[in-house]
């Protein structure tokens, strides 16, 4: 199959995906239990059914689900997300606005969790069995079963209390104040993806060095820090690099409780306020972003996968 | 002088009846080819580890390894390395299991002492064809006998005196067998290469070796030339593995030889012996064999065999 072939089945099998889980995004929200005309027309206590029924008919929402759908559908092609109901403001602004923040925040976790987890990971597989394992593996489930509210909490009232080294609040400007005013929330959203990660890592390192390969080269007089980087942990490098592209497109949608317990207005905190008010405009913009997100990430992982392995060029399709 | 004297090695590994080895003694000269007989478990690629300084997890050894009169089992950390790297070759098994598949060939020579130029120079040594291709390409991309020159071309690489060859040839088909006894033999001619050669083929062993050591049970039952080993098997362990391989010699009926397999199974670790331990299985034995530790007894023609019935049996043929 030629490259361009292969591409092209690529992109359509995204566009299915995305476009079915559009569906399902603007159904849930449809679904979803008030009445946005109530919050449209300005709350219950004036509230006529004439009135009513023109702020229904001006939303478009009294058309049937499906037609709703397709006019909402038409327009995102167009790259119009619609207006806020609350805000009155271009959905596209208001994403635009807050997504940078969260895309930093989930950089800066991945960049975290990458080199604590791998690292940690590695010095587990590499020595095995002695307390440096017990330690690893204990300390990262003792941080993954701690929930990441909990965690931010800890930090905050150690590092940004206590000691004063961060701030606590806020997403700061420019790159030295971002970089101070992320760490904190960064690290409570890492946590929990360090024991994931350090525990897939020490894994598949294990499996790696159970090869007869690793032997061999043992047998040959290869030095051992040569085996460990270009024989274990280079073929443990698959499930490694998946599960942190996992990890991280997870998290592109889990910043919420993050966001909140640091005051950052990212996309997380955007979602919880219009889901609250009933604004669907954003609501579904929202979701539809961090599907794509999540889409995008797992992409590229399945690309970067025929690198790791040799073997699995032209095996995919 | 001996390259390698391997002198009443025994070999124990923990929750195992028996040793895995017991008072092997084994010797290879510059320009020897020595054959190493026997079924599976019977210690064959054990004894070639302990060349290596390569002994099963948690086994304790006494006796002596020897290579150019220095000591093997004492050997740690850079030192033993450096023997493994250095002096001693080993081609392993399964020559594809022996590579990692993520690498290319060129990164399995390199790393074994080859300069890029003599990697491909060993390439062309071990008769592929295309040497500088050969070297960007992976494991997946070659058949097994390309792989088995490889494995070979990697043994090579560090210019050894000795080579261990564990079934390097039982996996491939006839005609790539021959062809890589022929490069093995020349190699051992141009190189004054002493060949250790692991095989479960007798017959294999007898027409290519100049002396044979049969492997019982972590012991060796006999030790002969080739021709001898051939000619009048001594040990009746010998004669029932001649006469299980199926040969084109006909009886002097002219019907073909029948197929005797010996009886029973190869003790596994979990059996300990009192005496003899090929006792159960033995035609000619007789009640005091269960108590006869077996020793090694000289031959008129220079072997030793350790079978306590043997001296009649030996007059007799």
């Amino acid at each position: 199959m030629t490259l361009l072939s292969r591409t092209a089945r690529r992109l359509a099998g995204l566009l299915a995906t995305l476009f079915a889980a559009s569906f399902v995004i603007f159904a849930a929200v449809y679904a979803a239990p008030g009445d946005p005309a109530v919050f449209l027309a300005g709350g219950r206590d004036k509230l006529t059914p004439e009135r009513l029924a023109s702020v229904r008919a001006q939303y478009h929402l009294d058309e049937p689900l499906v037609v709703q759908y397709g006019r909402w559908l038409w327009d995102c092609v167009h790259l119009d997300l619609g207006r806020s109901f609350k805000y009155s403001d271009q959905v596209a602004d208001l994403v635009a606005a807050r997504f940078p923040t969260t895309l930093q925040l989930v950089a800066y976790a991945t960049l975290l969790f990458v080199v604590l987890g791998v690292g940690a990971g590695v010095l587990a597989a590499v020595k095995r069995s002695t307390w440096v394992d017990s330690l690893v593996v204990g300390g990262t489930t003792l941080a993954a079963s701690v929930p990441s509210f909990v965690a931010a909490i800890a930090l905050v009232s150690l590092f940004g209390v206590q000691l004063g080294w961060f701030p606590v609040t806020g997403s700061g400007e420019g790159f030295g104040g971002t970089l101070r005013h992320l760490t904190l929330p960064a690290l409570s959203l890492a946590l929990g993806a360090l024991a994931i990660i350090s525990r897939v890592t020490r894994q598949a390192m294990a499996d790696a060095a159970a090869s007869d390969h690793v032997e061999a080269a043992r047998a040959s007089g290869v030095p051992e820090r040569d085996i460990i980087r270009r024989h274990v942990l280079r073929n443990a490098l698959g499930p490694i690099v998946t599960m942190c592209g996992l990890v991280m497109a997870g998290m592109l949608a889990g910043t919420v409780v993050v966001e909140t317990a640091f005051g950052i207005s990212g996309i997380g905190s955007l979602l919880v306020g219009a889901i609250n008010t009933h604004d669907f405009p954003v609501a579904q913009a929202v979701l539809l972003l961090m599907v794509t997100g999540y889409i995008a990430v797992t992409t590229l992982v399945d690309l970067v996968h025929p690198l790791l392995d040799p073997r699995v060029k032209g095996a995919t399709t | 002088m001996t390259l390698l004297d391997i002198a009443d090695l025994t070999v124990r590994i923990p929750g195992a009846a028996r040793p895995v080895l017991d008072t092997v003694t084994l010797t290879v000269r510059p320009g020897e080819v020595v054959g190493l007989v026997g079924e599976s478990g019977s210690g064959k690629s054990t004894t070639a580890k302990a060349a290596i300084g390569l002994l099963p997890p948690g086994a304790t050894a006494t006796g002596q390894v020897r290579f150019a009169g220095a000591d093997v089992l004492g050997l740690t950390g850079e030192r033993l390395r450096a023997h493994r790297a250095g002096p001693v070759g080993m081609v392993h098994q399964d020559p594809r299991a022996a590579l990692n598949p993520v690498r290319r060939i060129g990164d399995f020579l390199t790393e074994r002492g080859a300069t890029r130029a003599r990697a491909a120079e060993l390439l062309a040594a071990v008769g592929l064809s295309e040497p500088e291709r050969r070297l960007r390409q992976r494991p997946h991309e070659l058949s097994g006998g390309m792989l088995q020159r490889v494995v070979i071309a990697g043994a090579l690489a560090a210019e050894p005196r000795l080579l261990l060859a564990d079934e390097a040839t039982s996996a491939l088909d006839v005609t790539t067998q021959a062809e890589i006894l022929a490069l093995l033999r020349d190699l051992r001619a141009t190189r004054d290469l002493g060949l250790l050669l692991i095989t479960h083929d007798l017959h294999l062993a007898a027409a290519y070796c100049d002396r044979v050591y049969v492997m019982y049970a972590g012991r060796v039952v006999e030790e002969r030339t080739a021709k001898a080993l051939f000619a009048t098997p001594a040990h009746p362990y010998t004669r029932g593995l001649l006469s299980c391989s199926p040969t084109l010699r006909t009886s002097t009926v002219g019907a073909p030889v029948p197929l005797t397999p010996i009886p029973g199974r190869p003790p596994s670790l979990a059996d300990a012996f009192a005496g003899c331990p090929f006792v159960a299985r033995c035609p000619v034995a007789e009640t005091a064999c269960e108590t006869w530790p077996p020793e090694p007894k000289a031959l008129p023609d220079g072997g030793t065999t350790s079978c306590r019935v043997l001296p009649v049996e030996a007059s007799r043929t």
